[in-house]
């Protein structure tokens, strides 16, 4: 077990118990949480604890700012849109979409690591910035490849879609439990993944640059080429992530994966869970995305229980949901500087 | 006995500013090299010259007899350099252990290492463990640097250095800002890693009483340029030197 989780143990009991929840929630899912709205909430959070947690890897232990972690988790849901857009439906047109999409994730990054990360970190910060612009115009523009801003249906193996079912000892199962499970194992291994790297020899060496890059170069360790391949895992991952995404949704668009919204989503999340734990994707995105699916329903339940009041109601009204969502966000980052991970193993 | 670090004209301008001017300077195994000079002489730059933070405008360094002018800090730390540097330079909000284990795993070039656990490398942990006693700090190995005080920070940069096990051994103010009950402990580190017959250490410092006690030779730089190298003896009474650190009227009076 502790290998698993490669020796990296929660330290506080609560956030031990709200990640065994969230895993336990998120495994059994589609049996807790019947219905279509709660599953999809689900398979987003998986999704996007990957994303995230892949975000951590760069920020939270490289020391590095990216802006274009949206363009790789797009290079991979693209990846797998155009594949089975142009090869037809089937496992290997999605698996060699997945793969080619990762593939382009990882060279593109790696590129942009070691033309930028020579000179100084903030100097990436912006190149992304400007390459993941562009390319959000391009995917726009190639409409024929790519679906323009309308983006693709996918065409998925129909072992993966709702149309598809089975029983097993009683329970009716059908496609779209599969596609769950795919995307929740697929979450599960790549953040265990990331787990390992982050608390090997490497892992350590990442934390050692973000401390103090120029006392990591003097003991010996060539920074440029850790940070390129933070880089390129990061990015590798993502697209991973944006390909189990492309999947799950059977869609593929530039607002789905590729939007500036969801790059400050990631960064919100990073920042809400705690940089540089890991741990801090999983809390923090369970919560994030959790607060913009319900928080709107549990402000309208509100809005009328306090009708009979004055002003309340208006406050509470569901409309104004971005509004607590932001409050949420200011009182978390004023408590918690450290994040909501970093706060629960201070109190240890 | 061949030389372990050689610099040859090392010459670095910064527009029309010469801050180290044609330095040419080898420096042998068993000895520990004083470099003295007042502040601005170029003393600091000179180290920079040599690990590699700054690249040279003209000259060359060789270290062990390999031309590393155009390597890079971390490609010169492998090749057999270690630095101190003049302000305190660790890793603030790791452990003590962990500032060492780093040292002892950049040296064992197992960083590209992305699958394994980092604590699962037992012999890593324990040549670093070794060095802590060696320096006596195995009582604080699991403090966070930044709780530690500033006395045990310096000695923890030469646990770092001993950890890392270079040819040529660089200090740049070791007791800068310590204590008078501290000191003591870092020079007798020092001495030490002087009495290994395989290493050289350089050393800037200002303090008279600590280059007495440790410096074979002395060499002295001003305004960018080597203008004396000898014995601490003869280098000390020499008029040059008295002229560079008094000023020329004082030395007369």
């Amino acid at each position: 077990m502790l290998t698993l989780i490669s020796g990296d143990r929660p330290q506080s009991r609560i956030l031990g118990a709200l990640l065994l929840l969230v895993l336990l929630a998120l495994a059994f899912a589609p049996f807790l949480f019947p219905g279509s709205r709660s599953l999809e909430t689900a398979a987003r959070i998986c999704i996007f604890i990957v994303l995230v947690a892949s975000y951590d890897l760069l920020l939270g232990y490289g020391g590095i700012v990216s802006f274009a972690h949206t363009m790789f988790f797009g290079m991979g849901a693209y990846g797998v849109g155009i594949a089975l857009d142009r090869l037809g439906t089937g496992w290997g047109a999605m698996g060699l979409g997945a793969l080619a999409g990762m593939a382009l994730a990882g060279a593109v990054a790696l590129v942009i690591a070691l033309l930028s990360l020579r000179v100084r970190a903030i100097f990436f910060a912006m190149i992304t910035l400007a390459i993941a612009s562009a390319v959000a115009v391009l995917v726009s523009q190639l409409s024929g490849l790519t679906g323009g801003e309308d983006g693709m249906n996918l065409r998925i193996p129909r072992e993966l879609t709702p149309a598809f079912r089975f029983e097993v000892l009683g329970l009716t199962v059908t496609g779209k439990i599969l596609n769950y499970y795919l995307v929740f194992l697929g979450c599960l291994a790549l953040f265990l993944t990331m787990l390992r790297l982050v608390n090997s020899p490497f892992g350590r060496v990442l934390l050692a640059i973000r401390e103090n890059a120029f006392r990591a170069e003097a003991i010996g360790y060539r920074v440029v080429a850790y940070r390129a391949a933070a880089t390129t895992l990061s990015a590798v991952i993502a697209a991973a992530a944006g390909a189990l995404f492309a999947i799950w949704l059977r869609y593929v668009g530039p607002s789905t994966v590729l939007g500036m919204e969801i790059m400050m989503d990631i960064l919100l999340i990073v920042v809400i869970g705690g940089m540089g734990t890991m741990y801090g994707a999983v809390v923090g995105t369970a919560i994030f995305v959790l607060a913009q699916n319900y928080l709107k329903t549990l402000m309208g339940g509100l809005a009328e229980a306090t009708s009979g009041l004055p002003l309340v109601p208006d406050l509470l009204n569901p409309d104004r949901w971005l509004l607590w969502l932001g409050v949420l966000f200011i009182l978390s980052v004023y408590f918690f500087p450290t994040g909501i991970v970093g706060r629960l193993r201070g109190a240890r | 006995m061949h030389p372990l670090l050689v610099t040859q004209d090392l010459t670095v301008r910064f527009g029309g500013h010469v801050a180290v001017n044609a330095v040419s300077c080898a420096f042998s195994p068993g000895q520990l090299t004083a470099i003295v000079g007042p502040n601005g002489a170029g003393k600091t730059t000179y180290f920079n010259l040599i690990s590699g933070q700054i690249r040279a405008t003209s000259g060359r360094v060789e270290l062990l007899g390999q031309d590393v002018t155009r390597l890079s800090v971390s490609g010169r730390t492998h090749a057999g350099l270690g630095r101190a540097f003049q302000l305190t330079n660790l890793f603030p909000r790791l452990t003590v252990l962990e500032n060492v284990r780093l040292v002892v795993q950049a040296r064992a070039r197992r960083g590209f290492n992305l699958w394994s656990m980092a604590q699962s490398h037992r012999d890593l942990t324990e040549a670093a463990e070794a060095v802590l006693d060696r320096v006596r700090l195995t009582a604080l190995a699991h403090q966070t640097v930044s709780a530690l005080s500033h006395g045990d920070q310096r000695k923890l940069e030469v646990a770092a250095m001993i950890a890392l096990q270079p040819r040529v051994y660089m200090f740049d103010e070791p007791t800068a800002g310590m204590s008078v009950e501290e000191a003591p402990v870092i020079l007798d580190l020092i001495a030490g890693i002087k009495a290994d017959p395989q290493a050289t250490v350089l050393l800037v410092e200002h303090k008279m009483d600590v280059i007495r006690s440790l410096a074979d030779r002395i060499i002295v730089l001003h305004n960018g340029a080597l203008v004396a190298d000898g014995e601490p003896g003869a280098v000390m009474a020499s008029a040059v030197v008295q002229e560079a650190y008094l000023g020329k009227d004082l030395a007369d009076v």
